[in-house]
């Protein structure tokens, strides 16, 4: 686990290969490739602009606005903003200990928002791949090719979408902009009506989320040492867990696993992480690239999200889920899954969990309760971490006398992701590039090995068919060898007249 | 999960993030429309709804309607906005988290098997669209004569 990607020999000396944008992964991406003199990749980048001022636009603001404002961070996944945000200004109001009401309704928010984040990346993003092939023509590769061949399971898809966006508006109170979290608990309980409203459709959820199960492990299994090796790199994994190990989400310890499963650390307490982990940088990256701090910058570097968290936890606590756990852990022969793909298995594993858990607090009495608000004595700092879909996500305040934020610290999920994203696509890149000629499938490998991480590139604006999929081959004199364009109407257009072919 | 007795014929959708700039426009546009609702016996018939971006669950929101009309920010639209029909089709914003209207209407034609309701695009030409900035004031300017075409009325009769 070695950081290849900054220890090449003469880096000034290696070819460039860039890529942008991303299809399929939201906001501007950009892949460099940088080849050396055999065309063989010695570097990968993985260029993301769009995490550029989040803090900043948290500072001095008032902490009480905080899990409304920074939903408008990101516009992929505001409900893990507005959630961080309030356990965080939870910790500066000195709540220490919610009320069971308010904590089982962001529960039930979470798991909506989750259930729904990975519906769309299952069922919109990255079933194409996996049912259609990696090679297939990529106008046939995308949703409209999943309703033609599979209408029902895309219409699941949308459904299932949608269940988890009621989810979210009955317990934020709105579609979106919700307030339903506020510092030291929430700010409504959940009606009859809403409820029963919700366990109406619930077990039409789960039965479509054991299908979805089913539907990736027979996708798996029809080529799977393929499916096992694709873009497989070994890491540290970290996730939280409950304090018995259980999977958990909302609230609980840190867990890290190293490459072989044995413990790094384990009941870490989140709001000690910055004992735990250190954030690097680069020239060459608005994103920053947490590690382990240690095991150090080159060896501490690991991944979150499904993957991690499905492979570090010791049970579910859900019985559907924690039967498919097991045969996840299984393919793993002893060892935690490794292979990148495996991502998308995990996450529809959580898929089911979710689907189970909301059925779960859906029966339970102390959704109705008018018990929602705890104070305590006010603190200077406040730390929040949640498993968002995309992966741990931690929001660290500190506020001054009259409540304004002086300091933010904030590493979201992609972030945590960084550097496995970029071993990833080095990984694939390996495999598939060897020379100086760019392909469409080479693109599409490329891409589906970023899109299992389901990284959150965007920040919610939308300047929608601008930027069609470009790629450079750009030698070390900066000369353009190579170049390779997918327009907004999927067309993909040959090489362009390249002046220095060689 | 859609109650076909309280939709209402119109629907208008105007989308973005109020929090980037001029990618606020639509958001702007719906605070407008909503404080004109608020006043009785004026656009009883338009439902009002709004979200950062466009996803495939929106195409459930078009089921019963007798007209759309999305409403958004554009980086491309001559000023003060466009305004044009949309029909179904398969673009390349499929493939992103955010999608396009067209798009939107390509999943509604697929998954119910029917046409789509008529649908409209206003587009508000924007200029910026950084985090943590305010509308610029050009598209302010664009906003009031988008709010004005809008309340005119034939953006909303129906078909």
């Amino acid at each position: 686990m070695t950081d290849q990607l900054e220890t090449a020999p003469h880096p000034e000396r290696l070819q460039r290969v860039v890529i942008e944008p991303l299809t399929r992964v939201e906001g501007h991406g950009k892949v460099t490739l940088l080849l050396d003199d055999d065309n063989h990749i010695k570097q990968a980048r993985l260029h993301i602009v769009e995490f550029r001022g989040f803090e900043k636009f948290i500072q001095g603001r008032p902490y009480w606005e905080l899990p409304v404002l920074v939903q408008r961070l990101c516009g992929i996944c505001p409900v893990s903003h507005h959630l961080v945000a309030a356990k965080a200004t939870d910790m500066l109001i000195g709540a220490s200990q919610l009320t069971p009401a308010a904590e089982k309704i962001r529960r039930l928010m979470h798991y909506g928002q989750t259930l729904q984040s990975h519906a769309l990346h299952f069922f919109h993003l990255c079933s194409p791949d996996l049912l259609f092939g990696f090679d297939d023509v990529v106008r046939h590769r995308n949703i409209v090719g999943v309703i033609e061949d599979h209408p029902e399971i895309a219409k699941q898809g949308v459904l299932l979408r949608k269940y988890g966006q009621e989810v979210i508006r009955v317990t934020a109170g709105k579609r979106i902009h919700g307030t339903g979290a506020i510092p030291g608990g929430v700010n409504k309980s959940i009606s009859t009506d809403e409820r029963n409203y919700l366990r109406k459709d619930i077990d039409q959820i789960i039965a479509w989320s054991q299908g979805s199960v089913e539907l990736i492990k027979r996708i798996f299994s029809e080529q799977f040492d393929y499916h096992m090796a694709f873009a497989s790199i070994d890491s540290n994994m970290i996730s939280m867990t409950g304090s018995d190990g259980a999977f958990e989400i909302y609230h609980g310890d840190l867990r890290a696993r190293d490459p072989n499963g044995q413990t790094i650390f384990d009941h870490a307490d989140y709001t000690a992480y910055d004992q735990y982990l250190r954030e690097g940088v680069k020239s060459w990256s608005y994103m920053k690239f947490p590690f382990i701090h240690s095991l150090g910058s080159e060896n501490g570097w690991y991944r979150v999200g499904p993957l991690a968290r499905v492979n570090n936890c010791d049970y579910f606590t859900t019985p559907l889920a924690e039967q498919e756990r097991i045969a996840f852990r299984d393919a793993g022969q002893g060892r935690p899954v490794q292979a990148t793909l495996a991502y998308h298995w995990a996450r529809l594993i959580e898929l089911l969990h979710c689907a189970e858990a909301i059925k779960a607090l859906l029966f339970d009495d102390d959704l109705l309760s008018d018990d929602l608000l705890v104070k305590g004595d006010m603190q200077a700092r406040g730390i929040g971490v949640l498993e968002a879909p995309r992966g741990t996500l931690f929001h660290d305040y500190e506020i001054n006398e009259d409540g304004l934020v002086e300091k933010a610290n904030l590493i979201v999920s992609t972030t945590n992701n960084n550097q496995a994203m970029n071993e990833s696509i080095r990984q694939v890149a390996n495999h598939y590039l060897d020379g100086k000629q760019l392909t469409e499938p080479l693109l599409n490998q490329i891409e589906v090995a970023i899109r299992a991480y389901d990284p959150c590139l965007s920040c919610a604006t939308h300047a929608l068919g601008k930027m069609p999929l470009e790629v450079q081959l750009v030698n070390s004199e900066g000369e353009l060898v190579d170049q390779l364009q997918k327009r907004a109407n999927g067309n993909i257009e040959p090489s362009a007249t390249c002046e220095n072919s060689g | 999960m859609t109650d076909e007795r309280r939709t209402r014929p119109i629907l208008i959708f105007a989308y973005g993030n109020p929090s980037r700039g001029d990618d606020a426009l639509g958001p702007a546009m719906y605070e407008l429309i909503d404080a004109q609702q608020q006043k009785a016996g004026l656009l009883n018939d338009v439902e009002l709804l709004t979200d950062f971006q466009l996803q495939i669950e929106h195409a459930t929101d078009l089921q019963h309607r007798q007209r759309v009309v999305f409403i958004d920010a554009s980086l491309t639209a001559s000023p003060p906005y466009e305004f044009h029909p949309v029909l179904p089709a398969q673009d390349l914003s499929y493939t992103t988290h955010a999608m396009s209207p067209a798009a939107i209407l390509s999943v509604y034609q697929q998954i119910y098997r029917q046409p789509p309701p008529s649908t409209y695009m206003l587009s508000i030409r924007g200029y910026t669209f950084e985090l943590g900035e305010p509308l610029s004031s050009r598209a302010g300017s664009n906003l009031q004569t988008a709010f004005e075409f809008v309340m005119r009325g034939q953006v909303l009769t129906p078909a």
